[in-house]
């Protein structure tokens, strides 16, 4: 009863907020804030440092926050999908589905004030710091509201008043750029710490190393986190990596390896981490999750491995369902309830869509403004100036 | 010219009175003449002074006050000797102490003080963390230089030479240059990116490399070369203060070129080219250590009657096409001398350039002299003639002038 008034309360609320603004991902649905322990699926298996505990705290209003954000995300990259298939957003579009307990639960152990830098699958991870989900399909789409003008595309997502730095195509360049990030918080002495997300493929790249060794020998705040998914592009792990064990390849650095499909379990690591490297510097974290596309949209992904094997996960292990099965245990609410919610989401992502599907091509003088910043009007794109001087502030 | 340097590179130095430095507020120090020639005027007022009579004793303190006060006509002209890579580090001085979130890093920045000495004392001033000494990791450091301005700070990345940096080629390119581009904005990448390169002596292939060819098709980037102590402590700090990523080009064999740089603050403009010769018969366009060379031969032209106007372009990308144009309009013929690789190099852009914008202007085919596109060979005589030198830019001249 009380969770059937919660989630009046909480269709109510998204019947507002469909109205006012556009959706975006939000935290405190619910009303019950009383404290819940669940115990994490499985034990962490760490390297060099002592584990985190199992049972992780949590409310019933974080818990259906989770079920929402999660079928918000699996809503938005099964729609994008489609878009794909209809033509509407081309190139490269690398989707999510299946490893949104990542980015869900690593938002929950995180503030603003932390920053995320991820690769190039990179919807989801916006959406959890904040993003508007019309901005989202407006970038996929090209079209001039997109949270990067058009210009980026599917790879290049960023949102910079939540320190969310992207959104990176080259497979590994991110590492660096955020040791640089952990870097600039040193510098100026703030009480944050930054996220560096990469990929199993990734983790065979040298430049990795290279950031891990000078995060470790200046003691930068940053937290390396593998996504695990198990394949880089349509290569097993065990055929691209000597060792798979990627929390350990970081040899001094400690790491932790967390079952990657459990929300619970990725927030109590990000919380041990975000604690851990604050005061000895960096860690890695291997997130052990799948993703049930293809590496992106031109890969059907069944080439490599097979559909007993893409079923089998979403059987046993589906975040969604995870935190479903709890919140139904727990009676925080009824199953139809969760499918009403679910219905709602399909909804309002369709909305979006639409929304996104009105705004217009970029202008084509887009095509040569933030080629540089315009602090002096130098407005110069190739080996001659537009301007004919340009003076100093 | 009375210049008071001792070293033939720096003859030129005293001529300039550049487009450039016209970008500061004051104009640069008057040649030496000038000076002495307001010297000259002061005492002739106090001689009039004296002439009068009668007031010997006014006329003397006078003289007094104007000798007292004959410093004071140059607090805009005081200058101070320095060597190139001390104006630089001059320039970096000022500008970390201007603004705390500017810093060095780099392999043996700090404690070692740099390998060309740029950074000599740094560390001791203003600290490891500001002055920082990275591992050889040049791909992954200048990777975080980036990630570092996304949040904010100002890095200056050094490469300890500039053919180290092709390991980071990836990094200035997609993510140093194009950042700003595919974030619609959001990000500003304010690096400046540094270090020496060029032909050098006998350093060997994979040290005498010239990257302006390599760096200037990336978009975003823009692209700096300094010759002169002062055009380079002038340009160090305009790249530190561009909200722009700026890859300052340096040369090895320039370090230690001597000048008078004025003692208050002042900073190129960092689009500009500087007019090193104005004349007439033919712009000689040229850049970093090739300028003095083109000097040097200019002297052999000047004997033989010709009367080249030699334009250092210093802004590699983008062109000041402004002012070369104007330069072709009234000469009409161009030669290019640049030290980059013949193919795909400055010279090849620039040619371009010249050629879609000042056609009409142009009274002979333009004339490229560059570097051969050979790995720079150990020996002496064949390094030597792997770059342009003097003789090939007197024959060029004849040949273009005919």
């Amino acid at each position: 009863m009380v969770a059937a008034a919660v989630l009046r309360h909480l269709g109510a609320g998204t019947a507002r907020r469909v109205v006012a603004l556009p959706l975006t991902l939000s935290r405190g649905v619910s009303d019950s804030t009383e404290p819940l322990t669940v115990e994490t699926s499985v034990p962490y298996k760490s390297h060099i440092v002592d584990p985190p505990a199992r049972e992780v705290a949590t409310t019933p209003r974080e818990l259906v926050a989770f079920f929402r954000d999660m079928s918000v995300m699996r809503r938005f990259e099964i729609a994008a999908d489609s878009l794909y298939k209809a033509k509407l957003i081309r190139g490269f579009c690398h989707l999510y589905d299946g490893q949104e307990a990542v980015a869900v639960g690593m938002e929950a152990a995180t503030t603003r004030a932390d920053a995320i830098i991820t690769a190039y699958r990179d919807h989801c991870t916006y959406l959890a710091r904040g993003g508007d989900i019309v901005a989202a399909f407006a970038e996929l789409m090209g079209r001039r509201d997109g949270c990067s003008r058009g210009k980026g595309g599917s790879m290049h997502f960023y949102k910079k008043d939540a320190n969310f730095y992207g959104g990176h195509g080259i497979v590994g360049a991110q590492a660096p750029l955020g040791c640089g990030l952990a870097f600039a918080h040193r510098y100026r002495k703030e009480d944050a710490v930054t996220f560096d997300l990469y990929g199993d493929g990734a983790a065979n790249q040298g430049q990795l190393f290279e950031a891990l060794n000078m995060a470790a020998l200046w003691k930068l705040p940053a937290i390396l986190v593998c996504e695990n998914n198990h394949y880089g592009m349509g290569t097993a792990e065990w055929r691209a990596s000597k060792s798979p064990d990627y929390y350990k390849r970081g040899d001094y650095v400690p790491g932790l390896k967390v079952d990657g499909m459990d929300v619970l379990a990725v927030k109590q690591a990000c919380k041990f981490a975000k604690q851990h490297t604050l005061e000895n510097g960096p860690i890695i974290l291997e997130m052990d999750t799948y993703r049930y596309h293809g590496h992106s949209m031109s890969d059907p992904g069944s080439t490599y491995r097979t559909r007993d094997e893409i079923a089998g996960i979403r059987q046993e292990r589906d975040p969604i369902e995870r935190v479903r099965k709890l919140i139904l245990t727990h009676d925080l609410s009824t199953s139809q309830e969760l499918k009403d919610m679910e219905k709602e989401i399909r909804k309002q992502v369709d909305t979006a869509i639409a929304k996104a599907k009105e705004s217009p091509m970029p202008d084509p003088s887009e095509l040569f403004t933030n080629v540089y910043v315009n602090d002096c009007g130098l407005e110069s794109f190739g080996v001659d100036r537009k301007e004919v001087t340009s003076v100093l502030p | 010219m009375a210049a008071a340097s001792s070293s033939s590179l720096h003859a030129t130095a005293a001529a300039l009175h550049g487009v450039g430095a016209a970008a500061s507020s004051k104009p640069r120090a008057a040649a030496p003449g000038a000076r002495s020639v307001r010297v000259a005027a002061a005492a002739r007022r106090s001689g009039s002074v004296r002439a009068r009579g009668g007031m010997v004793a006014r006329a003397a303190v006078a003289v007094t006050c104007l000798v007292f006060c004959i410093p004071f006509f140059f607090c805009g002209r005081l200058l101070h000797e320095v060597l190139l890579f001390e104006a630089l580090r001059e320039a970096l001085i000022e500008e970390m102490k201007a603004d705390p979130t500017v810093y060095v890093f780099g392999e043996d920045v700090g404690h070692y003080g740099g390998s060309y000495k740029v950074t000599k004392g740094l560390a001791e001033m203003f600290g490891d963390l500001r002055v920082l000494d990275t591992p050889i990791a040049e791909n992954s450091f200048t990777g975080m230089g980036v990630g570092a301005a996304m949040k904010g700070l100002r890095p200056i990345i050094e490469g300890m030479n500039m053919g180290f940096l092709l390991l980071a080629y990836n990094q200035i390119s997609n993510n140093c240059g194009m950042l700003h581009y595919t974030s619609g904005g959001q990000f500003k990448i304010p690096v400046v990116i540094r270090g020496p390169g060029g032909v050098g002596r006998q350093l060997g292939a994979e040290h005498s490399q010239r990257l302006e060819s390599y760096f200037q098709s990336i978009p975003g980037l823009q692209m700096v070369a300094c010759s002169t102590p002062y055009n380079a402590k002038g340009l160090m700090k305009a790249a530190i203060r561009s909200e722009n990523p700026v890859v300052l080009f340096e040369h090895v064999l320039l370090y230690n070129l001597k000048e008078k740089i004025p003692d208050e603050e002042y900073i190129c403009c960092l689009e500009d080219v500087e007019m090193v010769r104005p004349g007439e018969h033919v712009t000689i366009l040229t850049y970093s250590r090739m300028r003095y060379h083109v000097m040097q031969a200019a002297k052999t032209q000047v004997n033989k009657g010709y009367d080249p106007e030699v334009i250092d372009i210093r802004s590699l990308k983008p062109f000041d096409l402004h002012t070369i144009g104007n330069s072709i309009k009234k000469t009409n013929r161009v030669l290019i001398v640049e030290e980059c690789m013949r193919t795909g190099g400055i010279g090849a852009s620039l040619r371009a350039a010249i050629i879609d914008n000042f056609w009409d202007y142009l009274d002979a085919p333009i004339m490229c002299l560059s570097s051969q596109d050979v790995p720079t060979p150990y020996a002496a005589p064949l390094e030597d003639a792997t770059v342009v030198q003097p003789a090939q830019i007197v024959a060029a001249v004849e040949q273009i002038c005919q």
